[in-house]
């Protein structure tokens, strides 16, 4: 399969207080076409900020330090802000996680709606709306037409997220990143939208990044799995590996914290502990403070990631030992 | 739309009686015999107590005040005390001249201050925005009478460019304009000041939306993000202040044109106090009162152009 994105080793950088600090500490994934990427970790832990690495959209304190961003062949972090712009939308569109406030409150879902569509593909506006109509159509929007002529404030969550599908989907990028997408919405729209989105994933050209912390999205929707930690790849591989047979110990951890509501002994055993904070150095593995199986050698040394079995890879040395 | 500018008109003529009301009332129980003022001193006792019943000031209170209103709405504001001319006449020849001063002030402050604070916004930290953020922290603290006399002596007495006062030529000729640049100047100065503030806070909220991130994520560019994206959120906060601004412009009216000898309602209304001028002082005021409510009115129709939330509520 044709590879739509590639990063390898992104260094993203804040600058905090006047000194520059690495969020993200060397990122490598690829994303292929017509393929679903989940990247999860806990809050703090960098995924936004590689969605908006990739997109140039980080905030004005950060920027990408070293490494690179290769989307549809195209090597993305020696080119200007300016150039960058051009390639937004078109090339890679992003869905936000709070669809309350994504949308400008002052104008029109169609002119929302239509503007990329008029500015990139030199559509006039009737075709323009025409296309908008049909793509709030494929998101399962009811009344299109009407819809058109409302504000975001007349429409729910759910149907502003399902517009900003359709927004982002209309532009036919090669790559849509979707941020959470569902966080912010009531648990029965959840479901619903993340239906929409894995219906329409059949049907698109795009690979998809998505982020989220909740496992029981990923199980549904993703094809491969990223696991991030403190602004490291600690694991990555086919979703049936990641959900069935994880082997870095803070995935693990992730997967007893989802609660099993099935299970006869209910427990949620979250990871103890915290995610250090960006500004923290922290020697050897950054995980070994919380993990339960840290050796001295963890404690001294970072881990080298390894093909565990091909396409799974993990960061940590008691896989390492354990595998071979 | 419709009800909510209804809403807006109801409420504003619901203040404008209560307006009519308080200025009649404090005209009532201001001190002096209203009709002996009017005939002057040289009257005889029947010339007094034949203005008194013509004046109606023989009858009850509600009464006068009904015929005080039913006055109001023939545009007759009463008898100045000194000039013994109708007040409505010498208020219509001074009131376009304290208009075009108030004008002239509200569009600089508009074409000058709102580009400056959005300028500074973009340019945050860099040296344009400190220099913009320095003018109008100075713009503010001026006072408008001493910024008036200090242009005064460097544009008309040191470098003679322009009038030092006076507002006898239309606004329309060339005469005019050079007579309203320095008043208009003193007066808006720190209207144009606080739109920059506002403007550069408003626009810096902005730039930090969601919805701003979500323009730049279709790769619009960077002046669409800007002119259709933000600058009407921009707008909101502004208009807001734009109706205050108008009040506190109307009161600095006043004093520059003492400063610029321009014979406005302002002017008129010194005067008036100084001479203890009751009917003209109550109906200068009336009038100011009354073009801050339109004023606010004006304001909250532009919010409902502006805002959809407010449009369809
Ligand atoms: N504007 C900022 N200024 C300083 N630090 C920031 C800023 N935004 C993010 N960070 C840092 O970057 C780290 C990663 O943030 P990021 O938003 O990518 O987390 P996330 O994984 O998306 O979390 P969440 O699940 O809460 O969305 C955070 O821990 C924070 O310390
Ligand atoms: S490297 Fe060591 S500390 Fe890090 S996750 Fe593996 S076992 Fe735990
Ligand atoms: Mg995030």
């Amino acid at each position: 399969m044709e590879k739509i994105l590639e990063v390898k080793d992104l260094v993203t950088t804040f600058r905090i207080a006047k000194r520059e600090y690495p969020v993200l500490r060397g990122i490598s994934f690829d994303i292929h076409r017509r393929e679903t990427v989940c990247m999860v970790g806990e809050s703090g832990c960098g995924k936004s900020v590689t969605a908006l690495s990739i997109m140039d959209l980080l905030p004005v304190n950060a920027h990408v330090a070293s490494g690179s961003i290769v989307l549809d062949g195209q090597e993305l972090t020696t080119l200007s802000h300016r150039a960058r712009n051009a390639l937004r939308g078109e090339k890679a569109g992003m869905i936000f996680q709070e669809p309350m406030t994504a949308l400008n409150p002052l104008l029109t879902i169609g002119y929302q709606l239509t503007e990329g569509l008029r500015y990139h593909k030199r559509l006039d506006s009737k075709t323009a709306r025409e296309l908008a109509v049909q793509y709030l159509k494929k998101v399962g929007v009811a009344n299109p037409v009407e819809r058109l002529k409302q504000f975001p404030f007349q429409l729910s969550g759910g149907l502003r997220q399902r517009i900003m599908i359709a927004l982002v989907m209309s532009l036919q990028p090669s790559l849509i990143i979707a941020d959470e997408p569902t966080t912010a919405l009531d648990v029965t729209i959840q479901k619903q939208v993340l239906a929409l989105l894995n219906a329409l994933k059949k049907d698109m050209d795009a690979g998809i990044l998505f982020i989220t912390h909740d496992l029981g999205v990923v199980a549904e929707i993703a094809d491969r799995v990223v696991v991030l930690y403190s602004g490291m790849k600690v694991e990555e591989g086919p979703v049936e590996a990641i959900i069935g047979a994880p082997r870095h110990p803070y995935t693990q951890g992730l997967l007893h914290a989802v609660p099993n509501v099935d299970a006869e002994d209910f427990v949620i055993q979250a990871i103890p502990g915290t995610l250090p904070h960006v500004t923290e150095e922290i020697r050897g593995c950054r995980f070994h403070p919380r993990c339960p199986y840290a050796t001295e050698r963890c404690r001294q040394e970072t881990p080298v990631e390894i093909e565990f079995v091909p396409g799974h890879r993990v960061a940590c040395w008691n896989v390492k030992e354990s595998a071979r | 739309m419709a009800k909510y500018i209804g809403k807006r008109i109801a409420l504003m003529l619901m203040l404008l009686i209560a307006l009519t009301f308080i200025v009649f009332a404090s005209l009532y129980i201001a001190p002096g015999d209203p009709a002996q003022m009017v005939a002057g001193p040289s009257a005889t006792e029947e010339d007094i107590a034949r203005i008194r019943s013509v004046l109606g000031l023989d009858k009850p209170f509600l009464v006068q005040y009904g015929l005080y209103l039913s006055r109001l709405l023939h545009f007759d504001l009463g008898t100045s005390y000194s000039t013994h001319q109708p007040i409505a006449k010498e208020i219509a020849i001074r009131l376009p001249n304290t208009l075009n001063l108030a004008v002239a002030s509200i569009l600089l402050s508009i074409v000058v201050g709102i580009p400056a604070g959005i300028v500074a916004a973009l340019r945050k930290d860099r040296l344009t925005d400190n220099v913009l953020t320095t003018a109008s922290l100075a713009g503010i603290s001026i006072p408008n009478f001493w910024l008036g006399t200090m242009l005064i002596y460097l544009f008309s007495v040191k470098l003679r460019w322009l009038p030092s006062g006076g507002m006898s030529a239309p606004f329309w000729t060339s005469q005019g304009v050079r007579q309203i640049v320095l008043p208009a100047v003193a007066l808006s100065t720190a209207t144009i000041a606080s739109f920059t503030r506002i403007g550069r806070s408003s626009m810096l909220e902005v730039l930090q939306s969601d919805y701003i991130r979500t323009a730049k994520s279709k790769g619009l560019s960077g002046w669409i993000v800007i002119m259709v994206h933000a600058l009407r959120n921009v707008l909101i906060p502004l208009v807001t202040q734009f109706g205050t601004s108008f009040g506190s412009l109307l009161g600095g009216a006043i004093i520059t044109e003492q400063v610029f000898v321009v014979n406005g309602i302002g002017t008129y209304l010194i005067n008036a106090i100084n001479t203890r001028n009751y009917p003209v002082v109550q109906s200068t005021v009336l009038i100011i009162a009354a073009m801050f409510i339109l004023i606010n009115l004006g304001v909250d129709i532009l919010y409902s152009v502006i805002d959809p939330r407010i449009r369809y509520d």
